[in-house]
């Protein structure tokens, strides 16, 4: 990525999105305070949200919905229309801004082809999940208390015992944790309205009876070309997401793809410890800790996300993420998102920087060219890899993920190569995926004892009784 | 925090709200947690690998109870937290970080109080007999995340809990 891109990106900030965020902030802060008394304040904003989309087909159906909101008296199906709303204008945010990165990297976007989904049968676990997330909004974040979050327990074992809704169950889990870490929410001097309104809002979307086709129309051959690893953690869930360079089989124009495996844990194990959790994927851990590139046979293949089938995968010869990156990013065919996860938290996009400063001030880590700079993700940096914000800051190249949040492009940094103490360093985020390589890491590891084993222990005495 | 900033971070989609757990040695304190409105867990007994204890101590009252898992009283209660509670706290400590805790129990933390016997020092407890079956019955909630099936379909939701901590 050049400076001048970075710059065309900066600047074209896309008309409107000013004027949608201040209407989910609206929302967000309605939700703050809870739908049991709504306000003037709130019931401005839910006006205002109705407003928004009274160009699109659903304008009666939310108009309606906020009415009864207002009026104090509303069904799930009511907080359905509202959860839709908020999430039809962060999905044309979320296009928009995708569109300007796209434009300002000269990045080829394929169309959204695959279905979007059909309704579903009922599921009791569903039900119970729009009862809590109901009751959720009447109380707002303002007025939880252990009861309520007592109370997520059931739909989160109802959800984790259904594969299908399995992210329905992995949302709530961390939702409700991070609640409960907070409270007395009363007690807080900020609520984080945007991310607990983005979680809510979601959470009520997946609790639908609506499936998205679990089996995809597509299944693909070829040469995977990993570029880098981006980790995803919450108490209960550690999620790996491989983002690549796809070379079809059959001579196929290359794809920018994503695949991920996720496994469940708990708060305790962390850090490197989650590798050893997801060891059922030995040749995609193989291919990241050897930084090998990955022969895949049929793996079925829905928008950009390929599903990982191990046994389906081989390992072969060595490749260097950033010369793929150098070689094949910019030709490769991007995908879109699926329309309902569609979100500027989704965007993820792959991109390669080089030849920059770094700079560290009170406002966190920047990367730099002489006159545009990029704020660098230091929170998004795992424990379970070889990256600090240290050896970013003495880096010149990095492969990273571009991401919005809070308004401004930043970069989520996967890979980099540094000076460090005058030598060549380069480290990746899945360099441990077979066990840390680091001695004095692995040290403090050994250390700290195998908490995967002793809990399996505990769980072999103890669970089947 | 100006206000100016508070409002930026109001319309963050992605915090680190709570802080992750940090690792500790498992083996004589597999599972502490805060929730229920009590500090509460399970202490491996000493003796006999079959055996846990169950602890806990709510944080309104101040009251604790120690017991088996098959509700026998801990004989190490004699007027005072034994040594189970100690180690919860202790442990809890280590996972969670003295202020979340103290926070958790209500208790206000000055100078000085780093550990978790510390905490215990600084509270009037009580005894007062609870039934352990609901921390036990959440302790095996807890180890049975560990007999999940993996997940190989992207969980996009995810997205919103980046792995973190690289601190070193």
């Amino acid at each position: 990525m050049l400076s001048t891109q970075v710059a065309q990106l900066r600047q074209g900030v896309p008309a409107g999105l000013a004027d949608a965020d201040a209407v989910v902030a609206g929302f967000d802060d309605a939700l703050v305070g809870g739908f049991a008394r709504v306000g003037d304040e709130a019931a401005t904003a839910l006006a205002a949200l109705a407003d928004a989309v009274a160009g699109t087909p659903l304008r009666d159906r939310v108009a309606e919905a906020v009415g009864k909101v207002t009026a104090g008296s509303f069904s799930q199906e009511d907080l359905a229309a509202l959860a839709g709303a908020r999430l039809a204008l962060l999905g044309a945010a979320h296009d928009a801004l995708l569109g300007q990165f796209d434009a300002a990297l000269g990045r080829e976007r394929a169309s959204w082809t695959a279905p979007v989904g059909v309704p579903a049968e009922g599921s009791a676990a569903r039900g119970a999940a729009r009862a809590w997330l109901h009751e959720t909004a009447v109380a707002g974040w303002r007025g939880v208390d252990h009861e309520l979050l007592s109370a997520a327990g059931a739909p989160v074992e109802a959800a984790l015992a259904e594969p299908a809704l399995r992210r329905l169950a992995v949302l709530l889990d961390g939702l409700a944790a991070e609640l409960q870490a907070s409270l007395p929410v009363a007690m807080m001097s900020q609520v984080p309205a945007r991310r607990w309104a983005d979680l809510w809002s979601r959470a009520v979307l997946l609790a639908q009876n609506w499936s998205v086709p679990g089996d995809e129309s597509e299944t693909i051959t070829g040469r995977l070309l990993p570029l880098g690893v981006d980790l995803h953690e919450h108490g209960t869930t550690v999620q790996v997401q491989v983002h690549g360079v796809l070379e079809p089989a059959d001579g196929q124009p290359a794809r920018l793809v994503r695949t991920a495996v996720a496994a469940a844990k708990v708060e305790t194990i962390t850090g490197p410890a989650v590798w050893r959790l997801l060891q059922a994927h030995p040749n995609l851990l193989a291919a990241l800790a050897q930084r090998r590139v990955l022969t895949v046979t049929d793996l079925p293949l829905h928008g950009g996300d390929l599903r990982w089938l191990d046994a389906q995968a081989r390992a072969g010869e060595q490749a260097d993420p950033f010369a793929t990156a150098r070689l094949l990013l910019a030709p490769a065919i991007a995908a879109a998102t699926a329309p309902l996860d569609r979100h500027p938290t989704a965007i993820a996009e792959p991109v390669l920087l080089e030849g920059y400063t770094t700079r560290q001030d009170d406002d966190g880590l920047t990367v730099e060219w002489d006159d545009q700079q990029l704020p660098v993700a230091v929170d998004r940096l795992p424990a379970a890899g070889p990256l600090t914000p240290a050896l970013v800051a003495a880096s010149s190249c990095c492969l990273g993920l571009l991401r919005w949040d809070g308004g401004r492009w930043l970069v989520q940094p996967l890979a980099v190569r540094a000076t460090v103490k005058r030598k060549p360093v380069e480290a990746h985020n899945g360099d441990w995926a077979e066990g840390v390589t680091d001695p004095k890491v692995a040290k403090v590891e050994a250390k700290a004892g195998d908490a995967v084993a002793v809990l399996r222990e505990r769980a072999g005495r103890l669970l089947r009784r | 925090m100006t206000d100016a900033d508070g409002s930026a971070w109001r319309r963050r989609s992605v915090l680190a709200v709570a802080p992750p757990a940090r690792p500790r040695k498992l083996a004589k304190v597999p599972f502490v947690e805060l929730a229920d409105g009590r500090l509460q867990g399970v202490v491996s007994s000493g003796s006999d690998v079959e055996r846990v204890y169950v602890s806990s101590l709510t944080a309104s009252t101040h009251a604790y109870h120690c017991s088996t898992n098959n509700n026998r009283p801990c004989g190490g209660l004699r007027g005072a937290p034994c040594k189970h509670l100690e180690a919860l706290a202790e442990e809890a400590v280590l996972q969670y970080g003295v202020d979340r805790v103290a926070r958790y129990l209500r208790v206000d933390v000055a100078d000085g109080v780093r550990s978790g016997s510390d905490l215990l020092a600084r509270m009037d407890t009580r005894h007062e007999p609870t039934s352990a079956a609901v921390v036990f019955s959440r302790f095996l909630r807890h180890l049975a995340y560990l007999e999940l099936p993996d997940s190989t379909t992207a969980l996009p939701e995810l997205h919103w809990f980046p792995a973190t901590g690289a601190v070193r």
